[in-house]
């Protein structure tokens, strides 16, 4: 009996991800060296890992309220006012997640009617669109361009708009260009989301890893906190990703929707990495900033290696991927990746793995040793020069 | 904080041709600037750091605090130069509280590290006192874990 006619219709038609196909090859290989996770290559912060281990020893092993520990959202409220100059109530206007996934995942099923549109952009994070499939709204895709360093600009976005919209996705600083926006585009895009009417859900999960200017939330711009969602999380500024610890803030009403699905799904999120979450935000901010000076200067490395080889490589002004055009080899992403994993031993992710806007580019992460950056410098190098006596 | 030096904390043991690489640099310069580190005895050397209870090697490790009477003129600062200058002596410190340095020995043998601190540094005139700490067994040194393997958490090679 084909036991497949059972799954609901909207599965079926999910795409698999781009980058799961790439795994598969990936992961037959040995000796590999790897740009293609997307995670940080540090290990969390001892200190933070104690509190975890420390919470288990007092017992710390029941539920929590479904918004979180208390404590851990006063932390939040006083983090993010800090940081990003918006201030939320811990009392209901914070509530802590899985991971920001799923606090992504909760904003779209508590805020979209079947064919609601919701726009984003696009090369973006590979939940993004089928978050908003699962939800049964309808995806609407901006680009976002090399020649702007892969910012989204709000021509983009008017020339994507279409009625319907309803909702707005931003990743900023963004995997997997590393691209973000300075204030005045920022400015114009919540213009944009004023004038339209649409609730942002911003996730700024990489923000912290900003490099160079100051990261602006758009919560924080007049008229905003009210149709805004803010998404954070730990996995890459604290090295967190496998604890799944992230929050979202934002009005109320909204909050208090989430927060019934959350209940009715998650509960909570896990207490331990709760407690941990809360040492990482009271005391984990020296350990945080020594991470993103080691990906400031690897960054500028790889970067300049990559345009050096020939690849032309925007300087991402956030997160901790390059994004290089690899389309002077002549090759398609995907043809790239998969030659340069077989002839050289060296993984990157196709950029179509992030959607169409990705074609031509692949995606390179730089969270590992100067050693590996070094050796896939030489091996990229030389892959791109046999292509190049191929021709 | 110079680039290089920042580079010499994190890179761990990259060469001078992988130095280059990172800051942009031809190796000459990189070469150069370490030079000059070196004879603004910023940059003093460089040691392996090893874990010699693996090796078997019988070397015996003592730290020793010694309270010592102050100079006109020049303070600690004498004495402690001068304590510094035996090769027995890995490491001297000045430190506040209840002694005056703090003195990291080694010695092949513990007769040989008892016979340091008596005839040698116990006898130098201007210390007072001396209370040795024979060291029973390392747990981390210059921020390596002694016994404990680097931890290979299981990465995905890929990942979202």
């Amino acid at each position: 009996m084909d036991s497949s006619r059972h799954i609901a219709k909207h599965v079926v038609n999910l795409p698999k991800s781009g980058i799961r196909d790439f795994f598969e090859i990936v992961s037959k290989m040995k000796d590999v060296i790897s740009l293609g996770i997307g995670e940080p290559d540090f290990d969390t912060p001892w200190h933070i890992r104690e509190a975890g281990i420390y919470a288990l020893e007092k017992g710390k092993t029941h539920y929590t309220s479904n918004l979180g520990l208390i404590e851990l959202r006063r932390a939040i409220h006083r983090y993010v006012e800090k940081n990003y100059s918006v201030s939320y109530r811990p009392e209901d206007e914070i509530i802590i997640t899985v991971g920001v996934s799923e606090a992504l995942d909760l904003a779209c099923r508590a805020l979209i009617n079947p064919g609601d549109k919701v726009m984003y952009h696009q090369p973006c994070y590979v939940s993004y669109s089928p978050s908003i499939t699962l939800a049964h709204g309808l995806a609407v895709p901006v680009p976002t361009f090399a020649k702007d360093h892969f910012a989204l600009t709000v021509e983009a976005l008017r020339a994507a708009w279409e009625p319907g919209c309803k909702l707005l996705m931003l990743n900023l600083p963004c995997n997997p260009t590393g691209g973000t926006c300075d204030r005045t585009q920022i400015e114009a895009i919540a213009k944009f989301a004023i004038e339209k009417d649409l609730v942002v859900l911003s996730d700024e999960i990489y923000s912290e890893l900003t490099f160079e200017g100051v990261h602006t939330s758009i919560a924080s711009l007049p008229g905003m906190k009210e149709r805004t969602i803010f998404l954070h999380g730990f996995s890459k500024a604290f090295a967190m990703t496998g604890w799944r610890i992230g929050y979202a803030c934002g009005p109320a009403a909204l909050i208090e929707a989430m927060m019934k699905v959350h209940q009715y799904s998650m509960l909570c999120a896990s207490i331990i990495s709760q407690e941990a979450a809360l040492e990482a935000l009271v005391r984990g901010e020296d350990a945080m900033k020594l991470m993103r000076d080691q990906y400031h200067r690897r960054r500028d490395f790889i970067v300049r290696r990559f345009n050096e080889i020939g690849l032309k490589c925007h300087l991402p002004r956030g997160s901790f991927y390059a994004f290089p055009d690899i389309s002077p080899t002549g090759l398609s992403e995907k043809d790239f990746a998969v030659g340069l994993l077989q002839a050289e031993k060296v993984a990157m992710v196709p950029g179509t793995a992030f959607g169409q806007n990705g074609k031509g580019f692949c995606r390179a992460c730089f969270a590992t040793s100067y050693e590996q950056l070094i050796e896939a410098g030489i091996r990229i190098d030389r892959y791109v020069q046999s292509l190049a006596k191929a021709k | 904080m110079k680039p290089i030096i920042k580079l010499l904390l994190e890179g761990g043991s990259l060469n001078t041709a992988q130095m280059a690489q990172v800051l942009n640099l031809s190796e000459t310069e990189v070469n150069r600037q370490l030079d000059e580190l070196k004879q603004q005895r910023v940059l003093l050397g460089f040691r392996p750091v090893l874990n010699l209870a693996q090796e078997d090697s019988g070397v015996v490790r003592a730290v020793i605090e010694v309270r010592i009477t102050p100079e006109r003129g020049g303070g600690f600062n004498r004495l402690a130069e001068r304590i510094s200058r035996f090769d027995e002596v890995e490491s001297c410190f000045l430190m506040s509280g209840g002694y005056d340095l703090l003195v990291f020995v080694n010695g092949s043998s513990l007769q040989k590290v008892a016979a340091f601190v008596s005839e040698k540094l116990a006898s130098i005139e201007g210390v007072l006192s001396t209370a040795t700490h024979f060291m029973l067994r390392s747990y981390k040194e210059q921020g390596f874990l002694m016994d404990v393997k680097p931890e290979e958490a299981e990465r995905l090679k890929v990942a979202p």
